[in-house]
């Protein structure tokens, strides 16, 4: 009776938390953001969820037709070790367990148990959960349509649900060392390395462990039990931390001064310089931003090895404006509102507007160079990639730079920059997708219309020339984004106190 | 130094300030006091030029701030925590700020260790982010870097808020010293009539929006001013 009446307390206390979320979730501030951000917002998942539906069900034929000798599940089978190993890396970025929400929970009469269960049960339906079973249920109906034992596909899907909530659980447990992800990077680099070299066939080791959960269904008991094993132990950890001054606290990392002296021979923009410099080292989301930008170089590779896109020079105009202007577009897009948590001191002290705007300038300049000089081995796949990369390089430092920064006096929402990077949507509103069109569209457009009118070289010296015309009126067009930034001043101020935005 | 005419600022249909005249001469010590809306922190964001004037202007030194940079110069501020860079350290953000007022790091070190009391050894090596210190010490760094390069105008919006009983005794002695030559301009807002009717010379006090009474400070101030705000 004891028992009864706690179950029935808990369940009503779980029916509250639920209540809670929903209410976080549809009154919250992205909820009301404008129409056409949600739209698109909407749009993004639908097409997400639509690309992993398409891809879980075409799958099976897709194996099949690669290797056509085994059963497509075989096949499967010898990957999923690095499925495994990709979404432990991945989320180790993306999720992370959402202690800071129960912070005023603690104060009310509240059992420490029933809150560890709720934010365990709440992660266990987290969206990254649901996208593997968007990916894996259509694979497995198809399994079904092809005529593959019914008991053995609907238990095996049960296993995968396993997998998955013991990749969910035991993620909590290993994000919280960067060694972890040392580790499972590494593991993920050596076992494909010993795979492609054929020194040592990960996929055979593993293939038979991961077919073994379809062919045996009482197998299904092993991933289940570990999923269940990475939750108790996630629980018994997280009971005994659930207070203020533990594992809620945000972490406190020791600061490191750093001596940017060098940036003393850009004179006036030194101060800014240094401060921009330490804006992206010392804060997650822009940290990240220079990582993706890096990894855009190879972004290349997936066009220019494939014969389908040989000679396609839209499609390579695409990828140097792309690949040379990513941090432009990623980091400039967000000017000014990464200084927003401090606009206020920006613009009420001794600051000359002008100084402060061009050493964004010039740090998005080196940005373009350094990709464009990564870029130059792409020059393997032809010469006219080089040319198409050097003239859209220009492109981007002599018209986009200033485009973006130009837009950029439009931004009025706050970013906070100690949120995390990941899936943080935070300073977006309709004039980022806006600014998209101009800083890629318009080059492609104009390259692609004078390439088919006349010839590559036209293109790609257009392009050029227009880079150096852009250059040759720097000082002039810095002059009119200054004027845009000085009449836009108040309205920024406004928008970027509004912590909400 | 600093002369308001005819300033107001309407939010929609409600008029926030309104103020006729306001004469702040070279070196005075000015206190602004108030109730929560009474447009103190509105008069100070329209000093730097932070919001904009729905009619009349300020003048500081002979610079209309809503219309010249002019003023930046030799006017320095420390409102709220809007003014603190919080990824850097506080030296770092004392360097920065003197980069800005053309005082390199001797200059800045030198009026560092002016404050070492006032630091109270928690801001300078501590290898903490401004963003990693509590409030208190945040407000500490803040206040201090308003007074790097010689500024001519002080602002200070609530300066002694969430500061601890010791560091706001040592507030008060360091605003004494700073107007004691007459030659800063400070303007202090504070709920603290104490504090503010000891550090100023001239209080205003402001009731939505409009000055309700403007006095030099003298040994009734104080009463005065309970009394008013007793109701």
């Amino acid at each position: 009776m004891v028992l009864y009446t706690n179950q029935t307390k808990t369940a009503n206390m779980f029916k509250q938390f639920i209540e809670l979320q929903w209410k976080s979730f549809f009154r919250s501030s992205s909820m009301g953001k404008g129409l056409i951000l949600k739209l698109l917002m909407g749009f993004f998942a639908i097409y997400i969820l639509a690309i992993l539906v398409l891809t879980g069900g075409g799958l099976y034929f897709l194996l099949k037709k690669i290797f056509p000798e085994a059963s497509p599940m075989w096949t499967l089978s010898q990957y999923m070790v690095y499925w495994v190993l990709a979404e432990l890396f991945f989320r180790y970025f993306m999720q992370k367990l959402p202690v800071m929400d129960i912070k005023p929970l603690l104060l009310l009469p509240i059992k420490k148990s029933t809150i560890a269960h709720y934010i365990l049960a709440r992660s266990g339906v987290s969206a990254y959960n649901l996208m593997a079973l968007f990916f894996f249920i259509p694979f497995g109906m198809v399994l079904l349509y092809q005529g593959y034992a019914p008991i053995n596909v609907m238990v095996w899907l049960v296993s995968i649900l396993g997998v998955v909530l013991s990749i969910n659980y035991i993620n909590f447990l290993v994000n919280k060392s960067e060694k972890a992800l040392i580790l499972i990077g590494g593991s993920i680099i050596l076992l494909l390395a010993l795979d492609y070299f054929e020194i040592w066939s990960v996929t055979a080791l593993f293939g038979p462990i991961f077919h073994g959960l379809y062919a045996y269904p009482f197998t299904v008991f092993i991933p289940l039990a570990l999923a269940l094993l990475a939750y108790v132990v996630n629980f018994s950890f997280l009971k005994d931390r659930i207070s203020l001054d533990q594992s809620l606290r945000t972490k406190k990392t020791e600061a490191k001064a750093s001596d940017l002296t060098w940036t003393k021979r850009f004179g006036d923009m030194a101060p800014f310089l240094q401060l921009d410099l330490k804006l992206i080292w010392r804060n997650k989301r822009t940290k990240t931003q220079v990582f993706i930008s890096l990894l855009f170089v190879f972004y290349g590779l997936i066009f220019y090895t494939q014969e389908v896109y040989a000679q396609m020079y839209s499609i390579y105009a695409f990828l140097g404006i792309l690949m040379t202007g990513i941090f432009l577009t990623n980091f400039g897009q967000f000017i000014p509102a990464w200084d927003s948590a401090y606009y206020n001191l920006m613009m009420a002290q001794n600051i000359p507007l002008r100084k402060y705007l061009e050493s964004k300038v010039l740090l998005i300049s080196v940005s373009v160079v350094v990709m464009f000089l990564l870029t130059i081995p792409y020059a393997y796949f032809g010469w006219d990639v080089l040319a198409i990369n050097f003239a859209t390089a220009l492109y981007n430092l002599g018209v986009n730079i200033p485009v973006i920064l130009f837009f950029g006096s439009f931004n009025k929402k706050r970013i906070d920059l100690d949120k995390s990077p990941f899936g943080n949507m935070q300073g977006t509103s309709a004039t980022q997708f806006l600014i998209i069109l101009p800083i890629l569209g318009l080059p492609i457009l104009l390259f692609s219309g004078l390439y088919f009118l006349f010839s590559l070289e036209v293109a790609v010296i257009a392009l050029s020339l227009l880079g150096i015309a852009g250059l040759a009126l720097r000082t002039k067009l810095a002059h009119l984004i200054t004027q845009q930034y000085h009449t836009k001043k108040h309205g920024m101020i406004a928008g970027f106190k509004e912590k909400n935005g | 130094m600093i002369t308001v005419e005819n300033l107001t600022k309407t939010y929609a249909s409600q008029t926030v300030l309104d103020l006729e005249h306001l004469e702040i001469p070279r070196g005075q010590s000015f206190g602004l006091v108030g109730n929560n809306g009474a447009g103190k922190t509105t008069f100070f964001s329209l000093m730097l030029d932070l919001i904009r004037p729905s009619s009349g202007n300020i003048i500081n030194n002979g610079i209309q701030v809503n219309t010249s940079e002019a003023w930046k110069p030799f006017t320095s501020a420390f409102i709220d925590e809007s003014f603190l860079i919080g990824y850097l350290t506080p030296e770092e953000y004392f360097y920065f700020v003197g980069e800005l007022r053309g005082r390199n790091k001797a200059d800045v070190d030198a009026l560092l260790a002016r404050f070492q009391d006032f630091f109270h050894g928690e801001i300078l090596g501590q290898k903490k982010y401004l963003r990693d210190l509590s409030k208190g010490n945040q407000k500490k760094a803040g206040i201090v870097a308003s007074f790097i390069g010689k500024p001519e105008v002080v602002i200070l919006d609530e300066p002694f808020a969430n500061l601890d009983p010791t560091t706001q005794i040592r507030l008060k002695s360091i605003i004494k010293e700073l107007t004691q030559n007459k030659e800063v301009t400070v303007l202090i807002s504070s709920h603290d009539l104490m504090h503010v009717t000891e550090v100023c010379e001239r209080i205003v006090v402001l009731n939505k929006g409009k000055i309700v009474k403007d006095m030099a400070t003298s040994d009734q101030t104080l009463k005065e001013l309970e009394a008013f705000f007793a109701g």
